[in-house]
């Protein structure tokens, strides 16, 4: 298994940390049910057979974060993409800041 | 079906009739429309449960289903290593009956699963950590369980081989359990399936749990590849298909699963008497009986559902055991695999009922749910007669990590990998 970041091209698996799931997002703390959605983002995983979006970091490259879009029973790689792209698509309000 | 003791005098009987008599070990069930208990998956923790609910409980009205055989998950895939030298009071009084069980099972089932006491040695490399396992050393025998402290000259004395000097991580001594060792891991699962056998539980193999059945909140049988199957009880066991299985119950899961990796070399003469595990990075080794070197390390660290590895973790494991012991370089390696792993959120197992009423849960093994077999067999069987947690498991709740009650031995936190 290769991952080939979107900076850095195609890299050895050894140069990059795994950070797990990417779906969870940080849940509202004011919500009324902050409880179950915190228990949930922390510890709860949908931990699929199949496609799985995943936060990779490249230690031993650029530093970015990628979410890795991978087939976790076949290892096959559909998509690389840089997670700050994502997020600041998810949170237009503050994309002019970073 | 096989009725015969095992003893001695079987085993002569059979030499001289040039083994014509052996007859199966256990009977190859078809399913019946309904049983009292339904256990998930046939693998050490399904097999031993099925068992104690027999011969304990004495409920014996009870399938086991498996998708594929019995023996070709975990249970047929690790290292063999058994040991109760954990830390947490949640968790050593559960290891310790295991480690109990283990010593008793042969004569309990009749069954030679090569049980041996060979010793578990744990290598410390600084004082910090000589510190952490005085600390380990001391909960265990706070608990009754076997612990010795040892000085480098010692460890010398046990295994002169060792990379001793090593700059950068030299080895101070080590804490030893010389009651941990190994278990034949094959004979394990056929010994139990033996003995539930013999005792009315049918084994149905080839036989993949595709959904629930309910009415309304409650469970009333599975779908299988094989048919319906009622039950008045469900319980899961099948380990790396935690998260899958538990999707079919509308449950999700403080579970991720991780593919770990273990190796065999080529037979060599007796070298390695006991378990030896490094301290400095993951590695550990035992030898088994027929003269292979077994050994492995960490989990590959991501997601996986393949029962094979990747390059980086092969490679971390050989260096691993060039800097312990440098003299197994020109040894060559006979095979290497890989299984899959429900990584609990804490390091720690759950067995504990499901917010699905009648559907019960025993999961979160880790890399190390081999040495649990009797004691998961037994608390299981326990919780789904009694409907109470056996006094050895209370601790193992699936709402812990609502409540801030995590089991994590490492320290780690939410992160399967780290564990
Ligand atoms: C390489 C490796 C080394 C290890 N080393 C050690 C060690 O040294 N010491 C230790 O204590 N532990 C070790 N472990 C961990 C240990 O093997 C597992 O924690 C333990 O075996 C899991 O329990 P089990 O035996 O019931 O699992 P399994 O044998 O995996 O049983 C689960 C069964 O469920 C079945 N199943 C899954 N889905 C379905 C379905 N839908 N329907 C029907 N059946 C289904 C599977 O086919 C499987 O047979 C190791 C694991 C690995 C992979
Ligand atoms: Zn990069």
């Amino acid at each position: 298994m290769r991952i080939t970041c979107p900076y850095c091209g195609n890299r050895s698996l050894d140069e990059f940390l795994y950070h797990g799931d990417a779906e969870p997002q940080r849940p509202d703390a004011t919500a009324d049910n902050a409880m179950d959605a915190f228990v949930s983002y922390a510890f709860e995983r949908t931990n699929p057979p199949g496609q799985h979006h995943e936060l990779w970091y490249h230690e031993a490259g650029c530093h970015a974060w990628l979410v890795v879009t991978r087939h976790v029973s076949t290892h096959a790689i559909s998509s690389v993409d840089i997670a700050r792209d994502l997020a600041k698509a998810r949170t237009p309000n503050t994309a002019g800041r970073a | 079906m096989a009725r015969e003791h095992f003893s001695i005098f079987s085993i002569m009987r059979e030499a001289w009739r040039g083994h014509s008599g052996w007859t199966p070990t256990w009977r190859d069930a078809a399913p019946k429309p309904e049983y009292d208990v339904v256990i998930i998956g046939g693998g050490g923790h399904g097999l031993a449960t099925a068992y104690y609910l027999a011969r304990t409980f004495g409920i014996t009205n009870v399938a086991v289903v498996e998708k594929g055989w019995i023996g070709g998950g975990n249970v047929g895939r690790n290292t063999t290593i058994v040991r109760s030298n954990y830390l947490l009071p949640g968790n050593i009084p559960f290891y310790e009956l295991s480690m109990k069980l283990w010593e008793g099972l042969e004569q309990d089932i009749n069954y030679n699963a090569m049980v041996s006491q060979r010793g578990v040695l744990n290598l410390y490399h600084s004082d910090s950590q000589r510190d952490a396992y005085v600390r380990r050393g001391n909960a265990m025998r706070l608990h009754g369980v076997d612990a010795e402290l040892l000085d480098q000259a010692a460890v010398r004395r046990m295994v002169p081989f060792l990379n001793f000097d090593n700059a950068r991580f030299p080895i101070h001594g080590g804490l030893l359990q010389r009651r941990g060792g190994t278990v034949r891991h094959d004979a394990v699962a056929w010994g139990y399936a033996r003995a539930a056998s013999l005792r009315g539980v049918d084994i149905i193999q080839n036989c993949e749990v595709t959904g629930f059945r309910r009415d309304s909140d409650r469970v009333i049988g599975v779908e299988t590849s094989r048919g319906f199957i009622g039950a008045k009880q469900i319980g899961m066991a099948v380990a790396g298909n935690t998260s899958r299985v538990a999707a079919m119950a509308g449950l999700r899961l403080p579970i991720e699963s991780h593919v770990l990796q273990a190796f065999v070399s080529e037979s060599i003469k007796p070298f390695i008497d006991g378990v030896v595990t490094f301290g400095a990075g993951h590695f550990y080794i035992s030898q088994s009986d027929k003269g292979g070197l077994v050994f492995g390390g960490d989990i590959d660290g991501y997601n996986s559902y393949a029962q094979r590895g990747n390059f980086p973790v092969v490679e971390d494991v050989c260096e691993g055991g060039m800097a312990l012991m440098p003299r197994i370089g020109r040894i060559r390696l006979l095979r290497q695999w890989g299984g899959i792993m429900d990584m609990s959120m804490d390091g720690s197992p759950i067995i504990d009922r499901t917010p699905v009423a009648g559907l019960y849960l025993n999961a979160g093994w880790c890399y190390g749910g081999f040495k649990a077999t009797p004691a998961s067999g037994m608390c299981f069987a326990h919780l789904m007669a009694r409907d109470e947690p056996h006094a050895v498991a209370t601790a193992y709740r699936l709402n812990r990590f609502r409540t801030g009650h995590a089991i994590d031995e490492k320290g780690m936190g939410p992160q399967p990998n780290l564990h």
